[in-house]
């Protein structure tokens, strides 16, 4: 596949001397950038060929958000030198950026909402007071631009109503339509299905085609191996390597990330599954708005064992993963934990739960398993704090706050160890460490856990999994959510398929192939499976 | 966004608040200047007549008492994450329990009629603020909206209560039988004379004791701790098996109790009977107090102190220079809130690129950057 675009690799040796076909489109020289005690960035050097997909992956908290953000404008750097199109730039906004032909696609999209896809498009690029001229013109050329890209979207949809998939073509549109040459896309799989993700890649090839130039940042090493010319690694704050894609693997690019041997797969012994600690049965969930998402589940998980819930994101699983942990009230059917129902009602359910001995890490760590402007050591009694543990009577123990605190750390391994950071300068893999040790360290007979290593790197999710393993070997019954199916299939012991609400099926990890479980997350329940040519549907994990 | 670095803590907590004080007072000079008269003279008679001596100072400490129960009420519910304006109509009811407690014990001592007033004043603000509290958790109204409806609901009540309960049929006036003397709060001129005539009492014990009590309650106990997550993140605290329903009540509920505080200092303390509006706009004032002491006790006691100051510097203003009106303390009272409570943030960009030109260590980078900009 990296041989489609009119590329010439920069050897790092060479890189001085050697000038690509097509010139450099960025040049970066000896970039720094600090945030107070922390070199984000340390004596970056990095060139991107015009007409290239370069992909930059790396740990969270190695730097690759900040470069890019100085980039684009974000931030300005402390020291070093820019140079877009060979010519040397000081960035100093995104509008800068922009008018320097650098576009960025954010993880998370800025767009309106309840606007029309042709209003965003020209939101902030007007031509005038008048808002009539502006869409015309920008009808005219989105025309143009769909189909010089294959980018096809409705102009007058509204984007609540378009799928996430076609709300990034928005944004990459958007930056096409300022004059983007190069454009910088931020993780931008974490939030598509397998077949959006392929639909992008095969945007990204028809860009470089025409001559743009895409930077890549991404943690996953089959979309780096897939589609880009070259890739760059970085480590805390460093750039450790810029290799042709050709010419390496997935283990050299894990290995230069993490700075040791990375085992991508889960090493663990057969299940010996004990006694049933969690049981559902019948259960019957509605979301906020009242609507019906889980339809009578029922399932078991053993002492011993891990159950892994596989299926599309938006099928029930939260809900499921809300109710069993007493966040969101049941319907009807009954969560017994140790044989023992689980009285649910009220706003304060998590805390009964809780001491029934379920320990819950959930979907979305920022928004529910840390408070992100709390320290954090704040944090690790979230939800303990009620325990003697931290306090006699009413009053807070702030010191066995802290201790227990300082002892998630270390067992974990955060980084900073600093309990009185706040929360929310930890990085994506940290913060969870933060959770999981919070939760695993209680000692709890049945965990429950919500997309494990969703944003995290890849060090930590080697470690995540580790630990999930541990706690199983020690006889605790683990339900595992994930829309990871390399997750689920690696580290489950059975996996109970999951779709709109009910559980479509149940398959044993080790000889369920990939094409037959993602049929049955689609709802058919078939065991033919026929092969596509995405990536979505490639093997096992390398 | 330019370079910036983060502010050192002392200019974000000392520098920043009085740089934004100084220029309210700025500009306060020039809306003097504009109506004739001379900015300096007035700031000198506002400092005089806050702290020059000792009448003045006790009138700024009386205020400042009142300012720190309903600032603390304020603060209280926004660590939990909800905004109590109703601190002026919960300490204007409170002063039915001070007043029926001071009158049926004005007979015995203070020292047994005051904890008791204490009680009753903040069981019934408690009760006031519960209301809004209840409707939230259970029924989902704003306390926004019920709390200041809840004001006036307040007043309506007090004028009935006033009129056709409390006034004994030998008065004239819209208030209640006078409290006795061995009912009333003790005035600090009791003990200083330094106060002379004014009317700071013993309240403002129990106002620092409200501080301290505060300070412990948010940061040093589970349901503070608890408090505080539901205002940070209210998702997070029903992950934590914290009842937000249960919370919002009771947050309230202290909030309110707090802001009924006033009526011990204004009921037993200085009226030494319940008259009509006796809060006086103090609930309101609470708002700004909180919000320029960022909810926090020392920032409250400060702010609570800076506010008593303007309110007493600007009576003695309004006699000493009669071309400055009573209207015209107002518009320097509201420039005050302006400056250090909306636009807290407007001069932080300036501060933190000045910090990083003029730290030693980043000067020669900071240079660098602004030359590499003007290059291009």
């Amino acid at each position: 596949m990296s041989q489609n675009g009119p590329m010439n690799p920069q050897r790092p040796e060479t890189a001085a001397a050697f000038v690509p076909a097509n010139g450099w489109a960025i040049e970066l020289e000896k970039i720094n950038r600090r945030f107070g005690d922390v070199h984000a960035n340390k004596d970056i050097d990095l060139k991107i060929a015009r007409g290239t997909i370069h992909g930059i992956v790396g740990e969270n908290g190695a730097g690759k958000s900040t470069l890019m953000s100085i980039l684009y404008g974000f931030y300005t750097a402390d020291s070093g030198t820019i140079r877009v199109n060979g010519t040397p730039q000081a960035i100093t906004d995104s509008r800068h950026a922009l008018k320097l032909g650098i576009g960025m696609v954010h993880q998370h999209f800025m767009l309106v909402d309840n606007f029309t896809v042709l209003e965003n498009i020209v939101l902030g690029a007007e031509d005038s007071g008048l808002i009539k001229p502006s869409l015309d013109r920008a009808r005219k050329e989105l025309n143009r631009l769909e189909q010089e890209y294959d980018l096809e979207v409705n102009p007058d949809a509204i984007i609540e109503d378009i799928s996430v998939g076609q709300q990034q073509r928005v944004e990459i549109l958007k930056a096409l339509y300022r004059g983007a040459e190069t454009l910088i896309l931020d993780e931008p799989t974490g939030v598509l299905t397998p077949k959006e993700a392929d639909d992008l890649f095969r945007v990204l090839e028809t860009l470089r085609k025409q001559g743009k130039t895409v930077i890549l940042i991404t943690h996953k090493l089959r979309e780096i191996m897939a589609i880009t010319d070259s890739v760059s690694i970085m480590r805390q704050g460093q750039m450790v390597a810029t290799l042709k894609t050709a010419e390496t693997n997935p283990e050299q690019i894990a290995e230069l990330m993490v700075g040791r041997r990375v085992l991508l797969r889960v090493d663990k012994k057969p299940a010996t599954p004990g006694k049933t600690l969690l049981e559902v049965q019948n259960l019957v969930v509605a979301d906020d708005m009242g609507v019906t998402r889980v339809k009578d589940v029922s399932f078991a998980v053993r002492a011993g064992e891990i159950v892994g819930i596989a299926g599309v994101s938006g099928n029930g699983q939260s809900e499921l993963l809300e109710s069993i942990s007493g966040m969101r009230d049941q319907k009807s059917g009954h969560v017994l934990v140790k044989g023992e129902p689980l009285s649910l009602d009220g706003d304060d359910g998590a805390a009964r739960a809780r001491q029934a001995g379920l320990a819950h890490v959930p979907e979305d760590r920022q928004r529910m398993g840390l408070v992100t402007n709390f320290a954090e050591w704040e944090n690790a009694i979230l939800g303990y704090q009620d325990t003697p543990a931290y306090g006699a009577g009413p009053f807070l123990d702030i010191a066995a706050a802290k201790k227990a605190a300082a002892d998630h750390i270390k067992l974990f391994d955060v980084r900073p160890a600093n309990i009185n950071l706040k929360s929310s300068l930890f990085s994506g893999g940290n913060q969870q460490k933060i959770v999981l040790a919070r939760e695993m360290e209680q000692d709890p007979d049945v965990l429950v856990i919500g997309q494990p290593t969703r944003g995290v790197d890849i060090g930590a999710i080697e470690f995540i999994h580790n630990e999930i393993i541990k706690m199983r070997d020690e006889g605790k019954a683990i339900l595992l959510v994930s829309v990871e199916l390399d997750e689920i299939r690696s580290l489950a012991d059975r996996i109970l398929v999951m779709f709109d609400g009910v559980i479509v099926g149940e398959a044993d990890p080790a000889t369920a192939t990939e094409g037959e479980l993602g049929l049955m997350m689609a709802g058919i329940n078939s065991k033919a499976a026929p092969r596509g040519l995405g990536i979505a549907e490639q093997g096992p994990l390398p | 966004m330019s370079a910036r670095r983060p502010i050192p803590r002392w200019a974000d907590i000392a520098l920043l608040p009085a740089i934004n004080l100084i220029l309210a007072f700025l500009v306060s000079g020039l809306v003097v200047l504009l109506v004739g008269e001379n900015p300096f003279h007035a700031i000198q008679v506002i400092i005089y007549g806050a702290f020059g001596y000792g009448d003045g100072f006790g009138y700024t400490l009386y205020y400042a008492t009142n300012f720190i129960f309903t600032g603390l009420a304020v603060a209280v519910a926004a660590h939990a994450g909800l905004f109590n304006i109703g601190g002026d109509g919960q300490a204007y009811v409170a002063g039915l329990g001070a007043i029926v407690v001071a009158l049926a014990l004005d007979q015995t001592h203070w020292l047994l009629a005051m904890p008791l007033a204490i009680i009753a004043a903040g069981a019934v603000g408690g009760f006031w603020a519960f209301i809004p509290g209840y409707l939230q958790a259970k029924r989902g109204s704003h306390v926004v909206i019920t709390t200041i409806m809840f004001n006036f609901i307040a007043a309506a009540l007090m004028v009935y209560m006033v009129n056709r309960v409390l006034k004994p049929a030998t008065t004239m006036a819209p208030e209640s039988a006078t409290i006795a003397v061995p009912g009333r709060v003790p005035q600090l001129r009791q003990f200083f004379s330094f106060f002379g005539y004014s009317p700071v009492n013993l309240s403002i014990v129990i106002a620092i004791a409200a501080l301290i009590g505060v300070y412990f309650l948010v940061w040093r106990t589970k349901f503070g701790y608890a408090m505080r997550v539901l205002g940070a993140n209210p998702t997070a605290s029903r992950y934590a098996g914290i009842s937000n329903s249960k919370m919002i009540m009771i947050t309230m509920t202290i909030s309110g109790a707090l802001a009924g505080m006033v009526a011990i200092n204004e009921v037993m303390g200085v009226q030494n009977r319940l008259v009509l509006d006796f809060v006086a706009g103090a609930g309101f004032v609470g708002i700004a107090v909180a919000l320029m002491g960022r909810n926090h006790p020392i920032g409250i006691l400060l702010a609570s102190l800076l506010f008593g100051a303007l309110y007493q510097g600007g009576q003695e203003l309004q006699f000493v220079i009669p071309g400055i009106t009573r209207e015209m303390i107002v518009v320097i009272q509201a420039l005050v809130i302006l400056f250090t409570g909306a636009m807290e943030g407007l001069f932080r960009p300036t501060l933190e690129r000045a910090f990083m030109l003029y730290t030693p260590e980043h000067k020669t980078e900071a240079v660098a950057v602004s030359t590499a900009k003007t290059e291009s």
